[in-house]
């Protein structure tokens, strides 16, 4: 499985070495150290105004860090301009050139090479079949869709072969239905081409569709760098795990530890879930709880222990394939669930105002300290 | 610093001395002279003033010629009252035309802003289009019509509303037609362009809560557009003052403005260490709207224009 | 909600009524064959075939000619820098009397800038003349270039440039091969304006004008002065007639490149 980072031989790509950027009084990123290896799909992901923008501007040599170096295989690339490293950008807003036609403005960068004219008219064309924009090349970019010109813009980053591509933002301008097509396209060219791709993005679906590793930031600073799965199930932080889909999270006190987990002692009751190593007895922890995780049932579960509480659904989102139940605890605490609609008719469908029973196992918790 | 940053500094410094010096050397030294002229003395010589630096009788020949400076033409311009009466007449035909450029301008600037889109640029064309004939010519052709067998004098002679042609022209009305006339466009393009700038929903929701027309515009439209009505009174107020051509083509010799009067020191007494203290005191009479027209300009800048 | 009220139409054709009735009453009366305002003597074009025998006439024409063009490129390249300057580089030092040098001469009257310039050609003991005049008019003017070039770069989407910087182009020539054909509309409207302005100008250039520069502005007056005469009404129209040609095709280019307007309500703008 192609996981360099885990590799502790492997040499990093990019590497950012204690990073900090400033913009007046306001810190944009702070002391972040990052590698990506060669062949990565890596996510920036976070909210916006985390830095993450900042972060690629920086590899892209358009902000210069106050603090820091950045190195690309090992040399260092902080004092080298924009135009002479081998990184493109993609702009969120694509910034394709008005005064030139599509052929001008994916040809502008190997121009820059003063490559021979049949050489860039060739990988120009090439270019343009790979994005599906043949036929387009002497349109100039008014009178193209979104679509057409994320193309463009596509190419026009693609076509100088980079060492790293950096994507800011590529699919949001794009609706729903062209968003997951591209998203899969894009996946396909950077597997098929091999390159590095870099996406920041605020959309946490799209970050976990198309990247291989997710460095989450806020306020400048990395929370965490995962692949989609460890971020999904096993989150460094409460911050994190409420970022990236649903959950639910119950304060408590941790009463032991053992092998077969954490018990905890909460509102919610006992409640034994998997921990850090570095938790002891008497420790103020969050247990966190994905809602697809919880089982909802009229009935009680037939030994009443840890991992289970009563309470009264106070209101239902039907989403298709999903339903969502909020329900209050007997203490005030409202619980999320989600269950997959499975089958098409249910025998006893769980109403508003329903008394429930919400089950689920040890290891479906995790324990949190922060 | 980086190579990066050095480079980029050398580049961004030469693309500001170029312009830096053009105008230091042509704008700002030549306001020294000014300066220095108006605290000298008449001469029948050439040039007509003393002392004249003579760099070549070195640095105490410099002194010497400090030392023969003085305030007299400043003092002259305080005793004589003809200079003063210039002065306030040029004040005050200034703010009078600047009222009225505000009365007759602002109507026009709405009715350009409110005119449909299609129109827009045909409407802001035909109004800037006089403003690039030039303005001499402009002025000369009221003396077309304002002359005593001109044709306003004809007109209201046919239409029987007088029965002697009145004379329009040498009078202050004619100065005010005349300067309310070439000034028009620099009162009207800073309006437009505010009103047109101006975001249209404010009004719709202005009348879906229950404000008539004419109160939206009092309280919506027009505290909005005053940024446009201050440009556009600076950019006419402050020239006006030191006016020459309207009032000397248009105006009565009794009592000149200060331009005139400039003018007349200048070529006709060819007193000019006199003309130089007229100008200076001119220009700081002027100083405080020009440092608040500077502002206003910076502050758009600032604001993104 | 563009409603055309007949208040707003009014005003709006009775202004522009205003400003155009003078200069349609030159033109009129340039064809008229009596000399006297009072009598209209026919359509002719005399006043016309006696311009072109007028040897001082055209001279000064030329003249002028010559200098407004000088001037008006000298004033927009010191313009755009000025104006890249302003909008570009933040705060630096001495900006505060940048801009101020650079605005200054929108308002000043032009008596007192006439007058400053002449005084320093004298004691750097110039001789006063074609250059002088040059000078004097590029320095006027290269703040009206300014304001309409600074307008179009405030609405100048950088990530133009960055993007071309990030494709390998150098700053120089990213400057010359993606902003500049992009403000070049700003330019040209910022060179008509300057040009038209040069042309124009009477005051700063009886200042600084010397002998054998007599410029058309300063003979029409001389000539002014002494009573209406219908060959400047003959001059007049044709300055007229060029300028409404280059007007209306300046407005058809900007029709075709979108930067016109902006450059134009960059005029507005100051």
């Amino acid at each position: 499985m192609f996981a360099p980072w885990a590799d502790p031989a492997a040499r990093p790509l990019v590497r950012f070495d204690g990073v900090s950027k400033r913009f007046g009084t306001a810190t944009a990123v702070e002391r972040v150290s990052l590698d990506i290896f060669s062949g990565e799909f890596f996510a920036l992901l976070g909210p916006s105004g985390c830095g993450k923008t900042t972060l690629l501007r920086l590899l892209a040599g358009l902000e210069m860090p106050d603090d820091g170096r950045i190195l690309l295989d090992g040399a260092e690339l902080t004092t080298v301009p924009p135009y002479r490293r081998p990184i493109n950008l993609m702009f969120q807003s694509y910034a394709l050139f008005p005064h030139l036609t599509v052929e001008g403005n994916v040809a502008f960068g190997l121009k820059q090479e003063a490559l021979p004219k049949a050489e860039i008219a060739s990988r120009v064309d090439e270019m343009l079949a790979l994005v599906r924009l043949e036929g387009f090349a002497k349109r100039k970019p008014q009178h193209l869709s979104g679509g057409q010109r994320q193309r463009v813009a596509l190419a026009r980053s693609l076509i100088k072969r980079p060492r790293v591509l950096l994507l800011d933002e590529p699919l949001a301008a794009l609706d729903k239905k062209l968003r997951s097509e591209t998203q899969f396209e894009l996946m396909q060219l950077q597997e098929s081409l091999g390159l590095t791709f870099v996406i920041v993005t605020h959309d946490q679906q799209e970050a976990m569709t198309v990247a291989g590793r997710i460095a989450v930031m806020d306020h400048g600073r990395l929370v965490q760098v995962a692949t989609p799965q460890e971020i999904y199930e096993r989150p460094t932080s409460r911050w994190v795990a409420d970022f990236i889909g649903e959950i639910n999270l119950i304060e408590g006190s941790v009463i032991e530890m053992g092998r077969s987990g954490t018990v905890v002692a909460s509102a919610a009751g006992r409640l034994r879930a998997l921990s850090p190593a570095d938790v002891k007895a008497g420790d103020v922890v969050w247990v966190a709880l994905r809602p697809e995780k919880v089982r909802i049932a009229h009935e009680p579960p037939p030994v009443e222990g840890e991992n289970c509480v009563a309470g009264q659904v106070a209101d239902i989102g039907y989403l298709g394939d999903l339903s969502i139940y909020k329900v209050r605890l007997d203490n005030g605490i409202i619980m999320k669930t989600a269950v997959a609609n499975v089958t098409r008719l249910v025998e006893r469908p769980i109403n508003w105002d329903d008394r429930v029973w919400l089950t689920w196992s040890s290891e479906a918790a995790m324990v949190l300290t922060r | 610093m980086s190579k990066l940053e050095a480079q980029r500094s050398w580049g961004e410094r030469l693309i500001l001395l170029v312009p830096y010096l053009w105008l230091a050397a042509f704008f700002l030294v030549p306001f020294l002279i000014v300066l220095k002229i108006s605290l000298s003395h008449t001469a029948v010589a050439q040039p007509p003033y003393t002392p004249v630096f003579d760099v070549a009788a070195g640095w105490s020949g410099v002194i010497r010629a400090l030392s023969t400076l003085s305030l007299e033409n400043y003092a002259l311009l305080g005793s004589d009252s003809l200079y003063l009466a210039s002065y306030i007449k040029s004040l005050e035909i200034a703010a009078g035309s600047t009222l009225l450029l505000l009365l007759i301008g602002f109507p026009i600037a709405y009715g350009m802003a409110r005119a449909p889109r299609r129109w827009q640029p045909v409407v802001f064309v035909l109004v800037v289009l006089p403003f690039w004939t030039s303005f001499l010519i402009r002025i000369y052709a009221w003396i077309n019509i304002l002359q005593r067998d001109g044709l306003l004098n004809q007109l209201l002679l046919a239409l029987r509303i007088v029965d002697e042609p009145p004379a329009w022209l040498s009078t202050d009305t004619a100065v005010y037609i005349g300067i309310v006339y070439s000034y028009l466009p620099f009162m009207v393009l800073p309006i437009y362009a505010t009103l047109e700038k101006m975001d249209e929903t404010l009004l719709e929701a202005a009348a879906d809560l229950g404000c008539p027309n004419w109160k939206a515009f009092w309280l919506v439209t027009l505290p909005l557009s005053r940024p446009g009505m201050v440009a556009g009174a600076l950019l006419c107020f402050i020239p006006i003052v030191g006016e020459f051509v309207i009032p000397d083509l248009l105006g009565s010799s009794q009592t000149m403005m200060i331009g005139q009067t400039l003018w007349a020191e200048f070529f006709a007494n060819r007193d000019w260490p006199v003309a130089s203290a007229v100008a200076v005191v001119l220009l700081c009479l002027l100083v405080v709207p020009i440092v608040i027209y500077e502002q206003v300009q910076t502050r758009d800048l600032a604001r993104g224009g | 909600m563009r409603r055309a009220s007949w208040f707003n139409i009014g005003s709006l054709a009775l202004g522009l009524a205003f400003l155009y009735l003078p200069i349609v009453i030159l033109v009129i009366y340039s064809f008229n064959a009596s000399r006297l305002v009072t009598v209209w003597g026919g359509w002719s074009i005399r006043w016309y075939s006696e311009l072109i025998d007028d040897r001082a006439m055209l001279e000064s024409a030329w003249v002028t000619l010559r200098i407004a063009f000088l001037s008006a490129s000298a004033a927009t390249v010191l313009g755009t820098l000025a104006a890249l300057a302003l909008v570009r580089f933040g705060r630096f030092r001495g900006r505060v009397l940048f801009s101020g040098m650079i605005y200054a001469p929108l308002v000043m009257p032009e008596v007192i800038t006439g007058l400053a310039l002449l005084l320093l050609f004298v004691a750097i003991d110039i001789d006063r003349g074609f250059w002088t005049i040059a000078i004097a008019h590029t320095t006027l003017i290269t703040c009206f270039v300014t304001v309409v070039v600074q307008s179009r770069l405030l609405t100048f989407d950088t990530t133009l440039e960055e993007a071309a910087m990030n494709l390998g182009c150098p700053p120089v020539k990213t400057f010359l091969t993606v902003t500049l054909p992009l403000i070049a509309p700003a330019l040209v409207s910022g060179w008509m304006l300057a040009f038209t302005l040069s042309l124009d100008d009477l005051v700063v250039a009886s200042f600084t004008t010397g002998p054998g520069a007599t410029t058309l502005p300063i003979r029409i007056y001389s000539e002014v002065r002494l009573g209406v005469k219908p060959e400047i009404n003959a001059v007049c129209t044709i300055l007229i007639a060029l300028v409404a040609i280059g007007i209306a095709s300046a407005s058809l280019l900007a029709k075709f490149h979108h930067g016109g307007r902006g450059a134009m309500a960059g005029l507005a703008g100051r």
